[in-house]
């Protein structure tokens, strides 16, 4: 299963790169495309099996991908009126907050990680030992966290029923 | 299409362009890193949207639509790209022990405060 799949993503990669479409250029694609599959199928999608959950995570995550770029115009124009203000020293208030988090997988870690990032205002600099230790620019951006936020992506991963 | 794609690219430079103010007003490193590392995303998602949009503009045909994706392609590497660099960057900058400009002193704080600091 995992095979086709990198396959298909892998091929219609190839045509978007390539745009060439006599049966020269696709045969070359198909075979590279093979071979690329055979070697590194693994890297792509770690696991065997596909049940529905796994397809349920991808719409979640797709939902959640609007919530957050909503999230990120917000933040925007929140840091862009700081950073134009004429009293921007006395609107700013950083410091680094370090708060421990109740992700627990590699992969909402990240996402969560890169979602506060991706919010201006805020920025990850390390994790550790369950810690975060975020950045932040000002006071209001920091109350944010970990908040909505932490449970969205927790929702996601479906770690908020098996802890 | 075209002036949706104006708008959109205006949008995008402006953002880009209050970004780069506030890397030149704001006081140290890291509250520099937020100003650099993040308006752009933004800025450069709405420019780049705004331009496939105008390339769409001169006709919708197989070449100019596949110009069109790759554009955007652009737009999701960088979604996913400019928060890695930044978070290296700022990380380097935390582990060789660059002190936060920080109004109070204390450069790192628990999160959420306790109720007598908050006063």
């Amino acid at each position: 299963m995992r095979y086709v799949l990198t396959f298909i993503i892998l091929f219609a990669h190839w045509i978007i790169w390539s745009g060439i479409f006599d049966a020269y250029h696709l045969s070359l694609g198909v075979i590279s495309c093979g071979i690329v599959t055979y070697t590194s199928h693994s890297l792509l999608f770690e696991r065997k099996e596909f049940r529905a959950v796994h397809i349920k995570e991808v719409t979640r995550f797709i939902k959640y991908f609007f919530w957050l770029f909503y999230q990120i115009v917000l933040a925007n124009i929140h840091v862009m009126r700081i950073s134009l203000s004429p009293r921007m020293l006395d609107l700013i208030d950083p410091r680094i907050i370090k708060f421990k988090t109740k992700l627990k997988k590699d992969i909402s870690l990240v996402t969560f990680a890169n979602s506060i990032i991706l919010t201006p205002g805020t920025i990850t600099v390390i994790i550790e030992e369950g810690y975060y230790y975020v950045h932040a620019l000002d006071r209001k951006v920091a109350e944010d966290l970990p908040g909505e936020m932490e449970d969205r992506v927790g929702h996601i991963f479906m770690e908020d029923r098996h802890g | 299409m075209a002036p949706v794609a104006v708008v959109l690219i205006s949008i995008g430079v402006f953002f880009m362009f209050s970004g780069t103010i506030g890397f030149l007003r704001f006081p140290d490193f890291f509250t520099r890193m937020h100003s650099t590392g993040k308006s752009d995303t933004l800025g450069i998602v709405l420019t780049l949207t705004g331009l496939a949009l105008y390339n769409l503009d001169h006709g919708l045909t197989l070449a100019s639509f596949l110009v069109s994706l790759k554009i955007m392609f652009i737009a999701i590497f960088w979604f996913a790209g400019s928060p890695t660099v930044t978070h290296a960057i700022t990380r380097a900058a935390f582990k060789s022990k660059i002190e936060p400009w920080t109004k109070d002193g204390r450069s790192v704080i628990d999160w959420p405060p306790d109720k007598e600091e908050t006063k």
